[in-house]
């Protein structure tokens, strides 16, 4: 690692950082756009006007929207995303309750789809223009062009309807043994994947063929050597930062899917908490969640930004 | 070697061929694709004149009624004929998604375009803030959006937008920059032209095929991304209905396994199905010069 | 000496809209062993094609479509895909055009230059990589035992060519391809690359086939050459049988095009006078600097009207920035530009339109210079209104008089760029800028990118122009005979710097600054025997000690052949007036010392030449 590239990592972590300020403006911004008032949201509409400003001084909504920006994001960099106006709770705790879940959810449908992801990819541009590759290629049209909750519920339809091997919602507390952790997450987890896997596939493939149609797979070719060595040892050392944006943006749906899929399978994840808090109009817990959503956006980008600035061998010294 | 002969052989189908050989010549995917939009499109404009009975009239007793030839997609939890209320949600499905995509272009290309041709801070400006838009994912933003000032028709139609926006900015900037580096616009700008000229005449017809192919993929993604709001129940609001409502309002059929849930998300499939393939007969087509 | 390859009716074909269109119609010709063979046509001869097929390959689209290829007793064309990658890098080795892109940038320079010796198994990687450093010495690399630890960015072209043929040679195999080695190359490089090329292929007796368009780089190399056009066999002979008594019309007209005659409109337009008349372009003090990097060192130049003005330097000399920062595209650091005497704004876009029209600019490369959606009616139709105000049939008739002003039908104003061939677009691009009716047009390597004849037509069609329209031209161009033939004056740049300044036609005969001495002894004429007897980086260059630091020394100083210790590492060189009225940047003076050393020597060579 020499100065350029820990030079531009820390370019990259500035510019999150940026990012991550200015979406935190848009955020507050919006939720705070209309006057609606929380306080009478709270108490309803035959609150006393003394009650209501007594309960507006206790939310610190008779301050001025930019402290009030300031007094949020304070609280936020030290960990205090504010309390739930529905239930009184700390977010932070209702979200620690939660997060778990999700992640759980996110990297079953990661560690499933990266893999077979990547290897159809390859191998679709490997064989580019064969039965396998355009098989694969109409497979993956229909799979980005159809919304999830149409897997989701062909899913159950055929596995907890028709075939009654699994049931349709999703109990997490139930799941002790492994193979009950299968049934548990087998759908949510298809769902997510079949997406997740096309949308990366074709990136992927796109990424590999672009390489290939370069002047040293020519020559590595004209060296005798194999596809899977030209694969392998030319190819995908080279790909690796197209591949890993790949990846990046791959994961970055995964974000949005878990929304439907939490919803459908009724999962006790952050989505769920996040769906929650938009119908009953709560709004720090609206603003907390949708933080953390983008938050985990923008580490998944800035790691496939570092991957695409370490691995690329101009920089190396 | 032979780059020189086979590049002009090469731009000679392109530009010589007639528009409708050039269509002749499409994969039959893409002609698939394209009939499928050209349904939808005149059914959304036709659609609810043509539908056999009112969208909110109970016609039947049975409720999740199978496929019949009086009920072409059976009928719904409250016994009203599903094809009459696809027919009538057409509107809203491509209606609203066309209105929030042609924002949400428009904007992206015209920020896009002012961004590359300033350059310098008001650029910066321009492409940081849009790169923080980006940052939010679509799904998240809707929800915001419906959290903070409620679901209606043009709430989705501003919210799709700007959520799509900083897409269609990113790609619109980047081939403009690319264009502009161009030396036809260097010979532009050495004669003395204005932007104006250089803009409309020399740059925007060059961006203009993989906009509108990038039109068609943002197309898709606002479809998908309204539908689900609509079956999570905070996209178009009772008594109307898209086809993520129905999908919503029926999934209890699901048990059951009714038309009346498996045919709007069909109908949602062979909209978004289509543009991909009509754009993928293009996208194959130029991958091949 | 048996045959090695034979070749017999060998076809191939491009498959387009489901139609296959030969581009290789029946090629035969033979390779005995430890020959050189050359390959030479212009782009679309079907020569690259024909050696690929030599190693069972053709490019993506292409296919072979009949024959046979025996090479070493086997018809590569029957082989199966396994078998063809044995023998590719083992039996047969390929030289890419463009190293810099046919070195993975990912892997370290040793790792592919061994590769194949690894995927054969012809020896242990030790083995190899010891192999693979002997053939770095021979091949005249600098750090032999080092420079195989580096990715291939860190390396010069000109050094990673010569690695690529360490890369062949690696397995011994029985015939290279050598595809355009030194195309990409600038001239002073070239010639360093051919050296070590020819001196492993007569060390190994290395059996060769060598594609090219150049002849005169061939007539060094080969033994015999096969000339092609439109993928047929034009003619077949030894060397230098093609080069004295060509009896084929297209190896005629090829040529008589490498030699570009001089013109002979010259001495009228001299009598002009220098200093007296106001110039009609005038740079004065010019510097640009990118960042940090100075990149225009204190240029003065002055254009009379009607001149020709040749600027010549390699790549990076900054000759390119030199015209752009001319017309405004790029901004001096310091210095001004003059029309007429009268101040030009440093921004194109804050220049009047009438300054803008008199000083038109054609760039080197027509393929992206005209709008590819734009008809050529449109492109010429264009300045015709902006600048004079021309609509209607007025508009048309001009074009159509600008159109056979560069001699094209005017059957073309409807067709669209993309649809024309590559002379045919430079000429549009040009008449585009005499739509104009400038006074001076700056042409950046304008026949670079062209074949050989056509880029002539051209040279002879501006030369043509400037008879008619009295127009001036700033010539940009690396190559240093074309400029001296066509040019009033001539200015050598050497990163940045001008480094002499003079007529055209005193770039004939020495004495010159060092650096042009070695411009012009590097560039290959067409005669066998060239490559041994040329003067350019032949010798050792003096040693000398340590350049002082901090100040500003002669540009040239790395590279020269006649530095001086104590004067050149020390001081900056003054501007100084040669007795043949050349202005040099250089310590010496060349009156005595070098003058009659270098005369003696361009003697020697001539007459080294002629016993050839």
């Amino acid at each position: 690692m020499n100065q350029t590239i820990s030079r531009l990592i820390m370019n990259r972590i500035g510019l999150g950082v940026l990012t991550l300020w200015i979406v935190s403006l848009v955020i507050f911004i919006i939720t705070n756009l209309l006057p609606g008032d929380a306080a009478q949201e709270l108490l309803g509409q035959s609150a006393t006007p003394e009650t209501l400003a007594a309960l507006r001084t206790q939310l610190g909504l008779d301050l001025p929207i930019y402290t009030r920006y300031i007094q949020w994001l304070g609280g936020l960099l030290v960990g205090d995303a504010g309390y739930s106006m529905v239930n009184g709770m700390s977010i932070m705790e209702l979200i620690w309750s939660r997060l778990p879940n999700t992640l759980v959810l996110a990297a079953f449908a990661a560690s499933v789809s990266v893999p077979i992801a990547l290897s159809i990819g390859i191998f679709s541009a490997m064989y580019r223009g064969s039965w396998f590759d355009r098989y694969i290629n109409m497979m993956a049209v229909f799979a980005v062009s159809v919304p999830e909750f149409l897997i989701a519920t062909i899913a159950v339809l055929i596995f907890a309807v028709k075939l009654g091997w699994l049931s349709a919602l999703s109990h997490v507390e139930s799941a002790h043994t492994f193979g009950e952790m299968i049934k548990v997450y087998a759908m949510p987890v298809l769902t997510l994947c079949s997406v997740l896997v096309a949308q990366m596939a074709r990136m992927t493939r796109a990424a590999v063929i672009d390489q290939l149609s370069s002047p040293y797979v020519e020559m590595a070719l004209l060296k005798g050597a194999s596809p899977m060595r030209i694969v392998l040892r030319h190819v995908l050392p080279n790909a690796l930062g197209p591949i890993a944006n790949a990846v990046a943006l791959s994961l970055s749906y995964l974000l949005g899917g878990v929304i439907i899929v939490e919803s459908i399978f009724n999962y006790p994840g952050i989505a769920t908490l996040m769906l929650n808090a938009v119908s009953t109009r709560d709004m720090p817990l609206v603003q907390g969640c949708a933080m953390l959503f983008c938050f985990g956006y923008l580490i998944l980008v800035l790691i496939a930004d570092i991957c695409e600035i370490v691995s690329n061998p101009r920089l190396r010294k | 070697m032979s780059s020189n002969t086979s590049s002009v052989k090469k731009a000679t189908s392109i530009y010589s061929v007639s528009l409708f050989s050039r269509l002749r010549g499409r994969s039959a995917s893409g002609a698939i694709g394209g009939i499928l939009i050209l349904f939808w499109l005149i059914m959304s404009v036709i659609g609810p004149m043509v539908a056999p009975y009112g969208a909110n009239d109970f016609v039947s007793y049975d409720v999740f009624g199978p496929v019949s030839a009086k009920y072409w997609m059976g009928t719904d939890y409250l016994g009203r004929d599903i094809f009459s209320r696809v027919l009538n949600g057409t509107p809203y499905t491509i209606g609203v998604a066309l209105a929030a995509t042609v924002a949400a272009c428009t904007a992206g290309v015209v920020s896009g375009l002012v961004a590359a041709a300033s350059g310098g801070w008001l650029d910066a400006v321009i492409s940081r803030t849009q790169d923080a838009m980006i940052s939010i994912p679509s799904k998240m933003f809707a929800l915001i959006m419906v959290a903070s000032f409620g679901s209606s028709v043009p709430l989705l139609i501003i919210m799709a937008a700007i959520a799509y926006m900083p897409g269609s900015f990113r790609i619109a900037r980047a081939l403009a920059v690319n264009v502009m580096t161009l030396d036809y616009v260097q010979v532009a700008r050495l004669r003395g032209e204005s932007m104006a000229y250089i803009i409309f005449k020399e740059v925007l017809p060059n961006m203009f095929r993989p906009v509108l192919t990038d039109f068609g993929l943002r197309f898709v993604f606002v479809v998908l991304l309204l539908s689900s709001m609509s079956f999570l129940g905070l996209g178009v609001q009772p008594p109307d209905a898209d086809w993520g409502s129905l999908v919503r309002e029926n999934i209890s059929g699901l048990g059951s396994g009714a038309p009346a849930v498996i045919a709007p998300a069909i109908a949602i499939a062979s909209l978004t199905i289509g543009v991909n393939l009509l754009i993928d007969s293009f996208g194959n087509k130029s991958a091949h010069h | 000496m048996t045959e090695l390859v034979k070749v017999s009716g060998l076809r191939v074909a491009v498959r387009s809209g489901g139609a296959d269109i030969p581009i290789v119609h029946g090629a035969d010709f033979s390779l005995k062993k430890g020959e050189v063979l050359a390959l030479i046509g212009e782009s679309g001869s079907g020569k690259t094609t024909i050696a690929l097929s030599l190693m069972g390959y053709a490019r993506s689209g292409c296919h072979i479509v009949g024959g046979s290829v025996q090479v070493a007793g086997v018809d590569v064309l029957t082989l199966s895909p396994h078998q063809l990658t044995k023998m590719r890098g083992r039996t047969v080795s390929y030289i890419a055009q463009s190293a810099a892109a046919a070195f993975n940038p990912s892997k370290t320079i040793m790792d592919q230059v061994i590769e194949s010796a690894m995927i054969h198994k012809t020896c242990s990687r030790k083995e190899a990589q010891e192999k693979a450093i002997g053939l770095f010495k021979e091949l005249a690399l600098p750090s032999p035992e080092t420079i195989g630890e580096r990715y291939p960015h860190q390396v010069s072209g000109g050094q990673l060519q010569r690695l690529m043929a360490a890369m062949a040679l690696i397995t011994d195999p029985a015939l290279v391809i050598l595809d355009e080695p030194t195309t990409a190359l600038d001239v002073t490089t070239q010639i360093e690359v051919l050296r070590a090329f020819k001196k492993v292929v007569q060390e190994r007796n290395t059996t060769a086939v060598y594609v090219s368009h150049d002849l005169a780089v061939v007539a060094q190399m080969a033994d015999r050459i096969v000339v092609l056009k439109n993928g047929e066999i034009q003619e077949n002979n030894v060397t230098r049988e093609i080069l004295e008594a060509p009896t084929n019309e297209y190896t005629k007209s090829l040529l008589s095009a490498m030699k570009p005659e001089t013109r002979q409109d010259t001495v009228e337009q001299k009598t002009m006078d220098l200093n007296t008349d106001t110039p009609l372009l005038e740079v004065r003090h010019l510097e640009v600097s990118f960042g940090n990097k100075k990149v225009l060192h204190n240029i003065d130049l002055k254009i009379r009207r009607g001149a020709t003005v040749g600027v010549i330097g390699e790549s990076g000399s900054g000759k390119t920035t030199l015209a752009r920062s001319i017309v405004g595209l790029v901004q001096a650091s310091g210095g001004n530009t003059y029309l007429d005497g009268e101040q030009l704004n440093e921004h194109a876009t804050k220049r009047t339109r009438e300054q803008l029209r008199r000083v038109q600019y054609v760039f080197q490369n027509a393929d992206t210079a005209l709008n590819p959606l734009h008809t050529v009616e449109e492109i010429l139709a264009r300045p015709l209104r902006f600048y004079h105000g021309m609509k209607g049939k007025k508009q048309r008739d001009r074009v159509l008089e600008l159109l056979s002003l560069v001699h094209l039908p005017a059957s073309i104003a409807n067709r669209r760029p993309t649809e024309l061939s590559g002379g045919q677009k430079q000429r549009i691009n040009l008449a585009r800028a005499l739509a104009a009716e400038p006074d001076i047009i700056l042409c950046d390597e304008v026949t670079s990118a062209l074949d050989t004849v056509v880029g002539a037509a051209i040279l002879e069609l501006m030369a043509d122009l400037r008879k008619k329209l009295n127009v001036s031209y700033l010539f940009i161009s690396h190559d240093i005979s074309m400029v001296q033939a066509i040019c009033d004056e001539v200015v050598v740049l050497y990163s940045g710097f001008k480094v002499e300044q003079g007529a055209g036609e005193s770039f004939q005969r020495p004495p010159f600054h060092p650096y042009t001495q070695l411009l012009i002894d590097s560039v290959p004429e067409l005669q066998q025997g060239w490559l041994e007897s040329t003067n350019a980086n032949h010798e050792t260059l003096p040693t000398i000690s340590a350049a002082k630091q901090n100040v500003e020394l002669c540009p040239f100083l790395d590279r020269c052949a006649v530095r001086i210790e104590g004067k050149c590492n020390r001081i900056i060189p003054a501007r100084i007036k040669l007795p043949k009225g050349n202005q040099i940047l250089c310590h010496h003076t060349f009156v005595n010392d070098l003058n009659s050393q270098s005369v003696q020597r361009h003697e020697q060579k001539n007459a080294l030449v002629e016993s050839v």
